[in-house]
């Protein structure tokens, strides 16, 4: 059964940042973006692997650090013309602490 | 708030460009409503020659199915042709009676081919070549009659023969002038073309002119006369002569319109509600015929559409080429000359190559090239930079050096390749992918190419390959924008040298004030202008500016390389090279406490511990006790030495000395890109320092410094810069360089293409000549450099410590 778990509060997530949470079930990438939105996709991407947490954040994207294909953060999806996916984790903050559900 | 009206009168190429453009700035602004004469949703019309040549089918030139008319709530009335604008009530009326208000309107009716006012003229078989329907008569016609004649030898009427003929059919071609495409090639470069068409079976008639058609006893044309008295068979006839802007539906409603509807820089005509692009539209008395120039009108007038009111359209200069497959043409701007201009030719008969460069003031103003095209986009681009060529005279004809870009085989030439070949070594394209992605995706710059089928997005070495095959394959629809205006990315319009001037001149020292200022149109930029901004800023700014690790890349982030399994190498730094048996036992002792699984003396002169954890980087640093090799970052990597005068029986200057008091003055120097540097103790050379950013020479007297060489995707040898005695010559003489780099350099722009660019002469008369001048560069750079420090010394005590700590549930 998945749960909501806290793994940090929000100020520990750079803003236009990542963090990544190690889990039984793989690297867990979380992003914060500029409007302090938190998102959270599996640490790969869809293209060769790479790990998106190491990319760049900017707007609801972020840019894979080995080739450069951009990904969105609320689904997940290679924008176009590139095409893939990567999984989505439920994520939210409440009162400055951040839960992920898996 | 309901949404203003748009009303779009064409749904062409320029058009819809308009709209595709304003899509992307303004979504929701507007309710559009498109009428288009044509029965077909918007196709890419230039590839109408190939359709008619067999190469391609009509399918695969849509550019925007009915699909993309539906996605964006655009209504589309097809078929439909617009009589008469009601400019009082504001609404479009069609013949059919269809009527549609607008708050604005936007024409784009394109132009009208132009036919002869000859007798017979209007006899069945008597067609232009404009549109969709033109070409299937004219591939219908190939199937059951034998003789075309096409009026006209300009590009149009050549790709009509040379289609026509690869139907099969007998072609003749009558043209006014003395030699074919005599607005675009000079008497020589037309002949040679006239040739190899003739060697194609093509038949010309030139200096000639049509006086009548005569029909047969089907009624259809069957001959037509000369002239001259002269009586040819046709049984086809293309009037490929010309255009006209139609402005028919514009003068009818009043606007002003003199030869093209007249429009002002912002593309608004004389009414303030309705705005024109494309072939219908005279700027500045000019109205163009090519693609390029529409598409930057599309794009001027969609920003004033979405009210942003900051573009202009000043004009385009233009280039052309003929898209008949085989034959290799291209001229741009003006190739005849005149009094004050000079020209440079090249006629290699034989050969079957021509080329004419034109030159005033020591700039290039046009070229011709025939049967050799290769250096064409870069002829253009001098062209339109305007940039001083007199540095480069003397090897201006021979072209661009392609000689030291590697990754393809060797091949400069696109035309020369077999669709097999690649042309992007880094992610395995091959010419026949990129031709086949431009044809159907319907792709018109090299931005468009990186993005679909990846050439060039690497290394970029095949970027000129690539521009070549883009304009084989679309002709003169495809111009690169002048260098000093390319936005520095999606994010902006502004230039990298706009964006510079902009933080100077308002001092801006933010990332978020620039994309204020600047009114940036994505949220956060992107990862190729946020580290751009963030480089600008602190190079200009240095006591001020703060560095933004989140506009930082992710090695310059971590400073270390990320491998492709995600690892990361770590390099640290041996001074000049330079090395002792201590640190050389400590990093053996590093690899056995991380299992470091590879151990790799570099290129650089210095070792590369390789597949290290992130988690582990900063216990690693610790344990080395050594400082950054940078070997990650845009900054001084290695200066790399020879043993020098220290042991070298050929010795004449201490190297090794040398190297390490340049290496530790540059130390954590951040520049536009990466800068090496190294240090030979005699001209035997053994550093290398032909290929290097800074190349020091020792010779008897002092020291030779040579600046701007290349080791990497294309080999630049280094050019000499000046003559020196002393070691803190070399220091203070190196320092101003590397300083004026860092104050006017564009990020990502090594030190060759940053004098490519401002040319040696500005670098010799900033730091040579200039005494004081260099003075003050080399103090800023020390001053600068005063507080150095060591990036995972820093890190080692702490600094950003969450990046390197893993979170865990
Ligand atoms: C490690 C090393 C190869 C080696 O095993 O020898 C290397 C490795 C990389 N080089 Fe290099 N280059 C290395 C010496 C060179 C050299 C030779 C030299 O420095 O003497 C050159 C040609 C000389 C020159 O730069 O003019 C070189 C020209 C490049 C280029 C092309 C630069 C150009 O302007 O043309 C790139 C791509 C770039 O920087 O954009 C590049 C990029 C890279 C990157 C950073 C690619 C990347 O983005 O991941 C590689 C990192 C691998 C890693 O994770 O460690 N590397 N690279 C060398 C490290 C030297 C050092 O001690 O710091
Ligand atoms: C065979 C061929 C090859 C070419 N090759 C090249 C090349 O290699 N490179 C290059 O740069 N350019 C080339 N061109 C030129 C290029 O295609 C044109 O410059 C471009 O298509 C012009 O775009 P436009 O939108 O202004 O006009 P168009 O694309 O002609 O669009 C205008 C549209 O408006 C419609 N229209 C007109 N009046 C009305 C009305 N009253 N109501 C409704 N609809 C109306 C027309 O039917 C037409 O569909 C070529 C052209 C042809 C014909
Ligand atoms: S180390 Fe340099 S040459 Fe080798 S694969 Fe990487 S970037 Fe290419
Ligand atoms: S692995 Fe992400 S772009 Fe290649």
């Amino acid at each position: 059964m998945a749960e909501w778990k806290s793994i940090c509060t929000l100020d520990e997530i750079p803003r236009l940042g990542s963090r990544v949470v190690r889990s039984t079930s793989g690297d867990i990438a979380v992003f914060r973006t500029s409007g302090n939105e938190v998102f959270a996709l599996r640490d790969q991407c869809p293209h060769k692997g790479g790990p998106l947490s190491q990319g760049l954040v900017h707007g609801n994207q972020v840019t894979c650090p080995l080739h450069g294909w951009k990904l969105r953060l609320d689904s997940g999806e290679a924008v176009a013309p590139d095409e893939g996916c990567a999984r989505r984790y439920p994520i939210r903050v409440d009162s400055g602490m951040v839960f992920l559900q898996i | 708030m309901s949404r203003k009206k748009l009303v779009m009168v064409g749904n062409g190429m320029a058009g819809v460009r308009t709209l595709e453009e304003l899509l992307k700035i303004a979504p929701d602004q507007y309710e559009i409503t498109v009428f288009g004469a044509e029965p077909h949703p918007n196709y890419n019309r230039i590839l109408l020659s190939p359709v008619l040549a067999g190469e391609m089918t009509i399918q695969d030139i849509i550019l925007n199915d009915h699909s993309w008319y539906a996605e964006h709530g655009i209504t589309l009335h097809l078929g439909k042709k617009v009589s008469k604008i009601d400019r009082v009530q504001r609404r479009v009326i069609a013949e059919d009676g269809t009527e549609a208000p607008y708050d604005r309107l936007l024409l784009a009716t394109g132009s009208n081919p132009f036919i002869l006012p000859i007798p017979g003229n209007n006899l069945p078989g008597v067609i232009s070549y404009r549109d969709i329907h033109d070409t299937d008569s004219m591939i219908d016609a190939a199937k059951s009659y034998r003789h075309a004649v096409v009026i006209g030898g300009g590009l149009l009427g050549l790709e009509a023969a040379n289609g026509l003929k690869l139907r099969g059919m007998d072609v003749t071609v009558i043209h006014l002038a003395d030699w074919l495409l005599e607005r675009q090639l000079d008497q020589t470069a037309g002949r040679m073309l006239q040739k190899s068409l003739e060697d194609r079976g093509l038949k010309f008639l030139l200096g000639r002119q049509t006086e009548m058609l005569i029909a047969g006893e089907s009624g259809r044309v069957a001959a037509l006369r000369l002239k001259d008295g002269a009586q040819i068979p046709a049984d086809l006839v293309v009037m490929a002569v010309g255009i006209r802007p139609n402005t028919t539906l514009a003068e009818a409603a009043g606007i002003h319109c003199n030869r093209g509807i007249v429009v002002n820089d912002t593309l608004q005509t004389y009414d303030p509600k309705v705005y024109a692009v494309g072939e219908c539209v005279a700027h500045r008395g000019i109205a163009y015929g090519l693609v390029a120039p529409l598409f930057e009108q599309g794009k001027v007038a969609a920003n004033h559409l979405a009210n942003y009111g900051i573009s202009r359209y000043t004009g385009s200069v233009t280039s052309t080429k003929l898209k008949v497959t085989g034959i290799d043409l291209f001229s741009a701007g003006d190739f005849f000359g005149s009094k004050d201009t000079e020209e440079i030719v090249l006629n290699d008969a034989a050969a079957g190559v021509y080329k004419k460069l034109v030159i005033k003031d020591n700039r290039l103003v046009g070229g011709v090239l025939y049967g050799d095209t290769a250096d064409g986009p870069w002829y253009f681009q001098l062209l339109r930079d305007g940039q001083d060529i007199h540095e480069i005279r003397d090897h201006l004809l021979f072209g661009q050096s392609h000689v030291g870009d590697v990754g393809h085989q060797g091949h400069s030439k696109a035309a020369a390749m077999a669709d097999s070949a690649e042309v992007c070594g880094c992610n395995g394209v091959s010419k026949g992918t990129i031709v086949k992605a431009i044809k159907e995706k319907g792709l018109f710059s090299l931005d468009d190419i990186r993005k679909h089928t990846k050439a060039s997005s690497s290394c970029g070495s095949c970027s000129g390959l690539c521009e070549q095959i883009l304009s084989a394959t679309i002709g003169g629809a495809y111009t690169p924008a002048a260098s000093n205006r390319k936005p520095v990315c999606g994010c902006t319009d502004y230039s990298h040298q706009e964006v510079r001037d902009a933080i100077r001149g308002e001092h801006l020292t933010t990332i978020d004030a620039i994309m204020r200022f600047l009114e940036w149109q994505t949220p956060d930029g992107c990862e190729k202008c946020r580290p751009a901004l963030n480089y600008y800023l602190i190079s200009t700014w240095p006591m001020e500016a703060r560095d933004d690790p989140r506009s930082r890349l992710i090695n310059e982030r971590a400073h270390a390389n990320i491998q492709k399994d995600g690892t990361y190498s770590v390099v640290p730094r041996m001074w000049g090279g330079l090395t002792n048996s201590a640190e050389l036992r400590r990093i053996a002792d590093v690899a056995d406490k991380y299992q470091v699984p590879t151990i790799k003396v570099t290129g650089g002169q210095r070792i590369d511990l390789l597949g290290i954890k992130k988690e582990d980087l900063i216990n690693v640093w610790r344990d080395l006790d050594m400082p950054s090799g940078h070997a990650y970052g845009k900054s001084i990597r290695t200066v790399k030495t020879c043993v020098g005068a220290e042991h070298c029986r050929f010795g004449t200057q201490l190297a090794m000395a040398m190297g390490v008091k340049l290496e530790k003055m540059l130390f954590d120097m951040y520049s536009p890109h990466k800068v090496k540097l190294a240090v030979s103790g005699c001209p035997r050379n053994c550093a290398e320092a032909g290929i290097k950013d800074v190349g020091v020479i020792g010779v008897d007297s002092g020291y030779e410094l040579y600046v701007g060489g290349n080791g990497g995707i294309k080999t630049e040898v280094a050019q000499f810069f000046v003559k020196v005695k002393t070691d803190d010559e070399v220091m203070e003489y190196a320092g101003a360089f590397l300083q004026l780099y860092r104050e006017e350099g564009f990020y990502l722009e090594r030190t060759c293409h940053y004098l490519e660019r401002v040319g040696l002469e500005h670098a010799r008369n900033r730091v040579v000549e200039d005494e004081e001048n260099r003075k003050a560069l080399y103090g800023r750079l020390l001053a600068e450099l005063k507080d150095a420090k060591d990036p995972w010394a820093e890190r080692i005590a702490g600094v950003e410590k969450n990046e390197y700590e893993m979170l865990s549930v």
